[in-house]
């Protein structure tokens, strides 16, 4: 598969150049390292010497390879503020957001799919209005308010499900999945207008073509017409918003993470923004921008494969 | 007695229109027709696009596009009203006892699925019989209507076979659930003429050896003589004339018919040859990124006030050539030479003389007009543009060139979608006539138009050509054009000039074969033309 393994090598050559990017952003900030450790009131001498201790009087270049290269040994550096290895600590934060990432998506991606099917079924009637309306309310508000609306709703009025998200290794599954509950909430309330819209759209576009006409004549159900004759051909651009939603579940949930106190990267991401801590960011950029090509790459290779001009050529 | 199978009574069919800047209304589109159709045999209805041929096809099956509704009549198949059936019993209608057959297969195949899927998913939604024994019915159809591979073609995507395969096979989905009626919805129109009498002489043998009755429905009617026993000829959704194939062709009662069976009758002598205006001198070219040459050494000269017609297939060339000679495609050998200079390759570099005595006219009128600019505007950019006109005077003079195209007052603050078929092409003509020009590429001019229109454009383009001495570069596919507009003529097939000349010299044997196979293919509106030209093909291929 030629189509497959190209898109796959421009996402390689994507992402390293986004780590030129990430490297080079940080490099032109006023201050280096060496200045951000020892403070505003430090001696020359004492930066001088520790700038020689990290190898900051190396060329550039030398020095971005030397963190490329670390990097993809899966050496990430030691964060500055308080000296922890940095690869260590993301990879406990990184597993709690993919957490919350796949429970959100297991529910929202098949919830959008089926809305949007349903909604392009009774297209201009009262369900499709219903859903429409309701997505679209939810979408328009901002994610902190939803979060504090179901919390206020689901935690306080009702006690169903705990206010802050609060996990650690040794709960048990359940214990974990109650506990992350109302962030998932949030987040599926967020991401599924996008996909049920774009589905709907899809859908209702690939009803205009003559071949489901044809299907019509056939004597099929307006569902099996859907199912069968109308999805299988509106999958590329589902994909596309999918696969978009789903890199903002896991780079884009900082918001959320604030508002219900959970143990993920992007609380981890902004606690080190403000105290400057450059190795960390750098971390972060890095393995943020590898989620969003790597998921945007997935969904090239499925709209190929769905594709059968791209799969069975003449 | 043979046993009546469908039973169209008093029909009436409606459409909600939205016009725009009114509101929206009721319009008529069928109304009194009746006709009916025994088992076993075939009904050819004929007629412009408008006359509700299409409508009337899908009332058998009580279905209408769009927000067209059956609002009056009966309509009985095997001796029940369909039109009382409500949509569960129509579900079991359609695609069981009555089948469709559209217009293009490339369209009504869904990409996604393989062909076998297709072609045996109404057989099986009906529970009609097994998997296993679907799929046995096809492929024996598949071979009756001489597909190649029988046994695999079925395992293919639509996009891996050609068009007048895809119409077959389509053919073949209709058949497969043994309906007793199959609805051909110009089966055979989008195809080219080689490809169309092969796909016709299947279709026939097919509906000959299942037996099965069949509505046909199509705009020519030599191709429907081929097919029908009976033909219901209508015009603005009423029905003109009915009466036994025979009697249609060859003794018709209206003028309706008789305008129809008679188009094409344009009598064009040809003109003497004259030294050429345009000059294409072993021009060759291809598609960047390409190694195949999609135009090899072409050589043709069009004279002043004269046609060179270009003939051939989808594929051969025809209208790569124009894009060469209008510097879209710029050659990659040869030379063009337009009224005594030679005409620069790339469009850029041409000047403004050489872009405003070459125009062009396109198929689809309806996409080469902004839709959101009047008739006037659209006239008036080229005076604007090339002399400089403005305000009164660009007025008068549009209103000159519609009076020449014969459309007259009352046009020229319209938008084209006020218009028909037609005037839109006339319009066209019109702006391309604005510009003054030596020589009109007219690229499948009258291609999307109904026969009797046709007719009135060609005629207009011959008495253009002799009041304004424009030449024309006509490219065509349909033969009988080219006889009533040519005076030279160019065969092109895969890229090459195969026969080039005078129209008489190009018409009169011996031919090469490849003209000789397009002359033989188009069809004439004679009974039994079908199986004579099978007949010989046949005798030929056996004494090779």
């Amino acid at each position: 598969m030629k189509l497959v393994s190209q898109r796959i090598a421009l996402g390689l050559v994507l992402i390293l150049a986004i780590s030129v990017l990430i490297f080079a952003g940080t490099e032109i900030l006023p201050g280096d390292v060496a200045q951000s450790i020892l403070g505003q009131s430090a001696t020359p001498e004492a930066l001088a010497n520790l700038r020689e201790e990290l190898g900051l009087n190396e060329p550039a270049l030398s020095r971005y390879l030397d963190w490329l290269f670390s990097a993809l040994q899966g050496d990430l550096g030691t964060a500055l503020t308080n000296g922890k290895d940095i690869a260590s600590s993301i990879a406990g934060r990184l597993g709690n957001t993919l957490f919350l990432a796949f429970w959100a998506a297991i529910i929202a991606v098949p919830l959008a799919l089926t809305l949007g099917l349903v909604a392009a079924r009774y297209a201009g009637r009262w369900p499709d209005k219903l859903i429409s309306g309701v997505t679209l309310a939810t979408i328009s508000l901002p994610e902190f308010v939803v979060g504090y609306i179901v919390m206020y709703i689901l935690a306080v009025n009702y006690r169903l499900f705990p206010s802050t998200s609060v996990i650690y290794d040794s709960m048990s599954l359940w214990e974990k999945l109650n506990a992350i509950a109302l962030p998932v909430i949030v987040l599926v309330l967020v991401v599924l207008a996008h996909m049920m819209r774009m589905t709907r759209a899809a859908i209702l576009n690939v009803m205009q073509s003559p071949y489901i006409e044809t299907a019509e004549l056939k004597g099929l159900k307006p569902a099996a017409i859907i199912a069968r004759h109308a999805f299988p051909n509106a999958v590329a651009p589902v994909v596309n918003v999918v696969m978009l939603n789903l890199a903002y579940l896991v780079v884009g949930v900082v918001v959320v993470e604030v508002v219900f106190v959970y143990p993920g990267i992007g609380q981890y991401l902004v606690d080190h923004v403000s105290k400057r801590d450059v190795p960390v960011v750098q971390a972060c950029g890095l393995i943020f921008a590898a989620v969003y090509i790597s998921l945007n790459i997935l969904a090239d290779v499925v709209s190929i494969l769905t594709n059968p001009r791209l799969r069975h050529p003449k | 007695m043979p046993e009546t199978l469908l039973d169209i009574k008093n029909l009436k069919i409606e459409a909600t229109v939205y016009p725009p800047g009114e509101d929206p209304h009721d319009i008529t589109i069928v109304e009194g027709v009746s006709v009916s159709l025994e088992g076993g045999k075939v009904l050819g209805l004929i007629g412009e696009s408008g006359a509700g041929k299409s409508t009337i096809g899908l009332s058998a099956m009580a279905y209408g596009r769009g927000g067209v509704r059956i609002t009056g009549g009966e309509v009985t198949l095997n001796g029940r009203d369909i039109l009382e059936l409500g949509y569960k019993g129509l579900r079991g209608l359609r695609g069981r006892e009555v089948t469709y057959v559209a217009q293009s297969a490339a369209a009504s195949f869904n990409p996604a699925k393989r062909l076998m899927e297709q072609v045996i998913e109404a057989t099986l939604k009906h529970g009609l019989c097994s998997r296993a024994e679907a799929e046995a019915r096809a492929v024996r159809l598949f071979g009756k209507l001489g597909l190649p591979n029988p046994e695999t073609i079925g395992s293919r995507y639509p996009h891996q076979v050609s068009g007048g395969q895809l119409q077959r096979v389509m053919t073949a989905m209709a058949l497969c659930p043994e309906p007793s009626l199959v609805i051909f919805d110009e089966p055979t129109t989008a195809l080219d003429v080689t490809t169309q009498i092969d796909v016709l002489a299947a279709i026939k043998e097919a509906i000959r050896d299942t037996g099965v009755a069949a509505l046909y429905i199509t705009h020519d009617l030599a191709v429907v003589a081929q097919v029908s026993d009976h033909i219901l000829v209508l015009r603005n959704g009423k029905k003109v004339e009915y009466g036994p194939v025979k009697q249609i062709i060859e003794d018709p009662h209206e003028d309706y018919t008789r305008a129809l069976v008679s188009v094409r009758s344009i009598d064009h002598n040809e003109k003497e040859p004259a030294e050429p205006v345009l000059r294409v001198d072993n021009v060759t070219a291809r598609y960047k990124g390409t190694n195949f040459d999609v135009l090899s050494n072409v050589t043709v000269d069009v004279a002043p006030g004269q046609t060179l017609a270009i003939v051939g297939e989808s594929g051969s060339g025809k209208s790569t050539l124009a894009r060469a000679i209008t510097g879209l495609l710029p050659p990659s050998a040869g030379r063009i030479t337009f009224a005594d200079r030679t005409l620069s390759p790339d469009l850029k570099s041409r000047s403004r003389d050489d872009l405003r005595e070459l125009q062009m006219i396109y198929q689809m009128a309806d996409v080469a007009m902004n839709p959101r600019q009047t008739v006037g505007t659209i006239i008036g950019r080229p005076l604007e543009f090339y002399f400089g006109m403005r305000g009164e005077e660009k007025r008068k003079r549009v209103q000159e060139l519609l009076d020449q195209i014969e459309m007259g007052t009352g046009y020229i603050d319209r938008y084209p979608a006020e218009l028909s078929g037609g005037q839109k092409q006339r319009v066209c003509i019109a702006r391309a006539l604005a510009a003054k020009p030596r020589l009109i590429i007219c690229d499948e001019v009258t291609s999307a138009l109904d026969p009797l229109v046709a007719d009135g454009i060609l005629k207009l383009l011959l008495e253009l050509q002799a009041q304004e001495g424009v030449a024309y570069l006509f490219i065509t596919h349909d033969l009988a054009t080219v006889k009533a507009i040519a005076d030279s003529i160019a065969v092109m097939y895969q890229g090459k000039v195969v026969r080039y000349g005078t129209k008489t010299r190009v018409l009169t044997p011996p031919f090469d074969d490849y003209t000789d196979l397009l002359l033989s293919s188009v069809p004439e509106m004679r009974l039994g033309w079908l199986e004579h030209v099978i007949e010989t093909r046949k005798m030929e291929s056996a004494g090779n």
